[in-house]
């Protein structure tokens, strides 16, 4: 089993921007001032792909990034492992910038520190699901039986066991994807960068990928990098989530944050489609105890979604809920009222 | 109005000048040059001579068997074996097995030579825009300029024989596996290549594991027109003393001799579509898993 250690990788991106031309750099005073997108296109030729860019990506946690296509989405993750160099700024892995080294510390980087799940799986179409599977250990120079043994831990666990002999164009889609994220949590590398790795599938084999993503989460930690333009998938997966607009970062938080406070109509415009009482969590809409609480009525946890609390209240008989901590003291309550109102928008 | 009907030309002493001035320059070099030259070439002299020694000294069956081993290898089709030893059977009743033999054996060490010094010169193409840029018209001009022309520098430089005859072939049957290596490199799908890269692969990684794997069947078809090539001019090269199927008809032309002609001549079809078939076969087989499904 994967050793518990803690997690050191957090991301920060500083100022980051990428123009996308010859003459890129020459551009990035204009863009620093504040051209439009529109116009660095007509008037000077180049396109904008990120504008002063800055996220502070958590440990061992998910980040997700969510915009609409051609947001910069992909030109952004590629940043991480420098598959695409940037125009100015930072991006520290681990306190080091990546944008500092050389070919080579790159190439040991990428190894040892990152993993990458595609859009289009990208697997190799000559080799079968053992052989794609075991590519970064092999590339790392790792001994056979290591890759093997490795490599076949990681099949089993993503549901794959008997399939190691197929070639990616005898399986579906989900499975193909699978074996991608076998190949990268192979690799056993501190953070995973996953481009849109789930929206070429359909919705329910898309929904079980999260499932088996997130439990797998909770045992290896890593930093996941998430790219969607999914906000379902998004609030579901997110432990912090960024919005991307034409470039450029319009709300960062958490779940909660978005839905409750989102910070423009772009971001509204997602939030409407929600489906809010899955996302919301009491702790959000509840009135906070100084006492013990109202004697009797049913308790809940902090993180409890509104749904499963209206689901918890509506099975007894009173009208309110009592929502306790982490060590189980009571922290707050909640009233059916207050429930409901979290799940409309309209005001 | 003379001068309009006749074309203004250089004078005519200037141009025997200018022509005899290159042809004396060229046998001068070969005079200092032509034993260097002779030496680098003598491996490709004794790996030819084997090559055919092998094919003429081994016992016809164990030839036939040999062949449909590599028939069934290559295409796992029995039709395939069947039809290529029964090929050699009619050819060796006829008795053509002897020139046969060394016709194969020229084809294979052309062949080889062609796929060593070819797909290295594609790779380097497929790599860079500029190596690209020079060297397609260079295969261009070996492609269209008549065979019979780059046979004269070939012959002055190591005279009659052998290594002379793989030379001019070489050279006349080399651009398909350089195209078609630099091609299917450069036809890679990208996203792999990006995976590749992301897992941190170096340049050779990536050639040995993705590049090469995912552009051979393409390599393979260049392999298959080089070796039709090859077969093709193994009559011009007869008139340059390369032994084999050529030289019967290189005689039945100049004599009339229609029906040796004929003969030869389809001797040479037949052995062309065994290589082709077994290829051909082959580069489909490699192709087998790699299309690409989604969804
Ligand atoms: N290599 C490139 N050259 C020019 N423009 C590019 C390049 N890559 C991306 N872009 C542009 O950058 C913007 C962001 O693209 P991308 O990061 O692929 O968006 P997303 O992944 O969110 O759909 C788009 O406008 C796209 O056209
Ligand atoms: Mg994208």
């Amino acid at each position: 089993m994967a050793e518990p250690q803690e997690n050191q990788f957090g991301i920060e991106i500083r100022g980051l921007s990428k123009i996308f031309g010859p003459r890129a750099t020459d551009m990035a005073a204009l863009v620093a001032q504040g051209i439009s997108k529109a116009e660095l296109n007509e008037r000077h030729g180049h396109v904008l792909g990120l504008r002063d860019i800055n996220i502070d990506m958590p440990a061992g946690r998910i980040q997700v990034i969510m915009g609409l296509s051609g947001s910069g989405k992909s030109t952004l993750i590629r940043h991480i492992n420098r598959l695409i160099d940037p125009t100015v700024g930072e991006i520290l892995v681990g306190g080091e910038d990546v944008v500092k080294m050389d070919a080579g510390a790159l190439r040991t980087f990428r190894r040892h520190k990152t993993a990458m799940v595609f859009q289009k799986f990208a697997l190799l179409p000559h080799r079968t699901v053992l052989e794609n599977t075991v590519y970064g250990l092999e590339v790392q120079g790792v001994p056979r039986a290591r890759q093997v043994d490795e490599a076949m831990r990681w099949i089993a666990r993503v549901g794959l066991g008997g399939f190691e002999k197929h070639y990616p164009n005898q399986l579906s889609g989900g499975m193909q994807q699978r074996v991608g994220l076998a190949r990268a949590l192979t690799n056993d590398a501190p953070i995973l960068l996953m481009d849109e790795a789930f929206s070429a599938l359909d919705p329910l084999i898309r929904t079980d990928m999260q499932t088996v993503l997130l439990d797998i989460q909770k045992e290896i930690r890593k930093t996941i990098v998430f790219i969607t333009h999914d906000l379902d998938e998004a609030l579901r997966l997110g432990d912090r989530i960024a919005i991307l607009r034409d470039g450029e970062i319009v709300q960062q938080g958490t779940s909660q944050d978005i839905v409750l406070r989102p910070a423009d109509d772009y971001v509204e415009s997602f939030v409407r489609e929600v489906n809010r009482g899955k996302v919301i969590e009491v702790d959000a809409v509840m009135t906070p105890l100084a006492g013990d609480g109202a004697p009797g009525s049913p308790q809940v946890p902090v993180g409890t979604t509104v749904d499963e609390a209206i689901g918890t209240l509506v099975a007894g008989t009173g009208d309110s809920l009592t929502i306790t901590g982490t060590d189980g003291v009571p922290v707050g309550a909640v009233t059916l009222r207050q429930l409901a109102a979290a799940l409309t928008s309209a005001r | 109005m003379d001068w309009l009907t006749t074309f203004p030309a250089m004078n005519k002493d200037t141009l025997t000048a200018l022509k005899r001035g290159i042809d004396d320059g060229f046998r001068a070099f070969t005079r200092a040059w032509g034993d260097p030259i002779e030496a680098f070439f003598e491996p490709l002299r004794l790996f030819l001579i084997h090559s055919e020694r092998l094919l003429l000294n081994s016992p016809w069956p164990v030839v036939l068997l040999v062949v449909g081993l590599l028939a069934w290898l290559g295409s796992r089709r029995w039709s395939i074996v069947i039809g290529s030893v029964l090929t050699l059977v009619i050819i060796g009743y006829f008795d053509m097995w002897d020139d046969t033999m060394r016709t194969v054996a020229m084809t294979f060490v052309c062949t080889v030579v062609a796929i060593v010094v070819g797909i290295p010169v594609g790779i380097l193409m497929s790599r860079s825009n500029r190596v690209q840029a020079v060297v397609n018209p260079i295969l261009d001009v070996m492609q269209t300029m008549p065979s019979f022309v780059y046979l004269i520098p070939v012959v002055m430089l190591l005279g009659i024989g052998r290594v002379p005859g793989v030379i001019a072939v070489v050279i006349y049957a080399i651009p398909p596996v350089i195209r078609l290596t630099n091609l299917g490199i450069r036809l890679v799908d990208k996203d792999v290549l990006e995976a590749a890269d992301a897992f941190g692969s170096s340049s050779w990684q990536k050639l040995k594991n993705v590049q090469m794997p995912l552009a051979l069947p393409t390599i393979m078809a260049g392999i298959n027109q080089t070796i039709m090539m090859a077969l093709a001019m193994v009559v011009i090269a007869s008139m340059i003393g390369v032994q084999g199927l050529g030289q019967p008809v290189l005689r039945a032309i100049n004599n009339q001799y229609f029906t040796l002609g004929m003969f030869n001549g389809l001797a040479i079809v037949g052995i062309a579509i065994i290589f082709d078939r077994i290829s051909q076969a082959f580069g489909r087989r490699l192709q087998k898993h790699q299309e690409v499904t989604h969804g």
